[in-house]
């Protein structure tokens, strides 16, 4: 075996091993996991109710249809929310169990650490979405009755190229901030959220925030999975929602990267790549 | 070629602010020069604060210094930090672990981080955990149930996981019971005696500095005082021990924490204020 394929060896055997270090997490940390799923489903149902509430206080409006708008919505929103923790965890638990410097002084690119990371973030995340779409569809009736669902599967999965490279931006925010870093994680997951029409149309939205929402890939994934899912559009009727989610994925991943380097960097520098305490 | 060559090595720490930057600068690293022999074992003796983590963490390429050099076998921990982080594994005062998983779940983890399959680790980790003296009923078990110095094995046991030739110890032996600390300067003194690895312990262990090192420097708020054979150091400071050397080179007992000692090596993490 020559040397470089050596190296490659070396650090696809690393990715298995982020892969496989966050599913003993999960294992051992069972209990809380499902403590957790209880709690995403019941904040789902607080928001996919909202469309029955309203016609309640006599409202008029297509119940089903706006009861599957406002379920995708707190799906994706859901799923976001897992790949942002996860990767922000690559430093945030790292620092809080004190293996941080272990792993950072490593043979490792980081490159590849951070993909070990999102790849278990998109099983993991998908699994847990598809859980929770099907837990919550129980609840109500939906409009489904044309769903493509693989075309709604093709755009998440495009989609989800372009979240990695936003949430390993995200994941540096621990490194240079380990008090507050984890939180700014979930305020940019927000923050993407607003501006791409998560429970409304983007069209509602003042001009600035609509100009945002188009550089915002969950604006193409939310329309795109609606449309699939709401009126049976297939994946090449989707093409002008999965493009826009292609050239920011080829954008965000490499920049996320950049960004977790000059992150890094600066932590080395101020010596916060150790133990929280 | 030298094992470890350090030139000259800097690291200031200041307090920092998002608005401003106070003018307080602690230097932890001071122009700090020495090297070490392949196969050779240098103790650092050195009081909290003294710049010993900092100088660890420089060596691991966790810290960029700023300013002078410092080589593993004759790469340089900055430009070429890569080849660095391959030849390097530390044991820690903290084991530091995955709490909730097991020894060898933990080992697993830190072994695929250098390249080891599964077939491998299936292999050494159950040989490296006999060698260390790790119960094999305690295998499965979670790590925060397990005692300090059990754990303290178990971070041996990766240190020896990825065949490190540059073993660097800061403080391992810290917080141990008598017991366990034996056991562990032993299984220190027994891969030297195996291995070719060269190791550079830094702590306030006098005693152990001496049982288990070929040469004693004295590191003083970033300042490297002394470094050279117990004998010498002893003829030096005209003393009959080696913390009455420490004494006498410090003018303080190692026990005395540094009030004035840089941020790096504090217990506190970093702070960062708004």
């Amino acid at each position: 075996m020559t040397r470089a394929a050596i190296a490659v060896r070396h650090q696809l055997i690393g990715l298995l091993g982020v892969v496989e270090r966050n599913a003993y997490l999960v294992k051992r940390y069972a209990i809380w996991e499902v403590t957790w799923f209880v709690w995403t489903v019941a904040n789902t149902l607080t928001i996919v109710f909202i469309a029955k509430g309203v016609q309640a206080a006599g409202g008029t409006l297509d119940v089903k249809r706006e009861t599957t708008v406002l379920l995708i919505g707190a799906v994706i929103w859901s799923y976001l929310g897992i790949l942002f923790e996860i990767l922000t965890q690559t430093v945030g638990w790292e620092r809080w169990e004190g293996t941080i410097e272990y792993t950072f002084m490593a043979p490792l690119s980081r490159v590849v650490h951070l993909l070990g990371m999102g790849a278990f973030a998109l099983v993991y995340g998908l699994i847990r979405t598809a859980l929770l779409f099907g837990v919550i569809a129980s609840f109500f009736t939906l409009q489904l009755g044309r769903a493509d669902f693989w075309a709604a599967f093709v755009v998440l999965a495009i989609a989800s190229i372009s979240f990695l490279g936003v949430g390993v931006m995200t994941a540096v925010f621990p490194l240079i901030s380990p008090e507050k870093g984890t939180q700014l994680g979930f305020i940019a997951q927000g923050m993407l959220l607003v501006v791409s029409g998560v429970y409304y149309s983007v069209s509602i939205l003042p001009g600035w925030m609509q100009a945002l929402a188009k550089i915002s890939p969950a604006t193409y994934a939310l329309r795109g999975i609606r449309h699939a899912l709401l009126d049976g559009a297939g994946v090449g009727a989707l093409w002008g929602d999965i493009w826009p989610l292609l050239v920011i994925g080829v954008v965000s991943i490499p920049l996320g990267f950049a960004v977790f380097h000059r992150g890094e960097i600066y932590a080395k520098k101020h010596g916060m790549l150790k133990r929280s305490g | 070629m030298f094992a470890v060559e350090v030139h000259n090595l800097r690291k200031e720490f200041s307090r920092r602010s998002l608005r401003r930057r106070s003018g307080k600068r602690t230097p932890a690293l001071d122009g700090v020069t020495f090297d070490i022999a392949r196969g050779e074992c240098v103790a650092v003796l050195g009081r909290n604060g003294s710049g010993k983590s900092t100088l660890v963490r420089v060596l691991s390429t966790l810290i960029l210094p700023d300013g002078g050099e410092a080589r593993v076998f004759g790469h340089d921990v900055v430009t070429d930090g890569g080849a660095v982080r391959r030849l390097v594994n530390r044991v820690s005062v903290e084991a530091s672990f995955f709490k909730k998983m097991s020894p060898v779940e933990n080992l697993s983890y830190a072994a695929r981080f250098y390249g080891l399959g599964i077939r491998e680790t299936r292999e050494r980790i159950p040989e490296i955990l006999d060698r260390v003296g790790f119960p094999r009923s305690r295998r499965d078990a979670r790590m925060e149930t397990l005692s300090r110095g059990t754990q303290q094995k178990v971070a041996l046991a990766r240190a020896l996981l990825t065949s490190p030739v540059l073993l660097l110890l800061d403080e391992p032996t810290t917080g141990l019971d008598p017991r366990s600390k034996l056991e562990v300067q032993e299984f220190i003194r027994d891969i030297r005696e195996e291995h070719d690895t060269t190791i550079l312990l830094c702590t306030h262990d006098m005693v152990e500095a001496e049982i288990l090192a070929e040469r004693i420097g004295i590191l003083e708020r970033g300042s490297l005082l002394c470094l050279g054979p117990v004998e010498e150091l002893l003829e030096r400071f005209q003393a009959e021990t080696v913390e009455q050397a420490f004494l006498a080179s410090t003018g303080r007992s190692v026990e005395d924490d540094d009030e004035n000692g840089n941020e790096d090596e504090s217990e506190q993490p970093l702070e960062v204020t708004t």
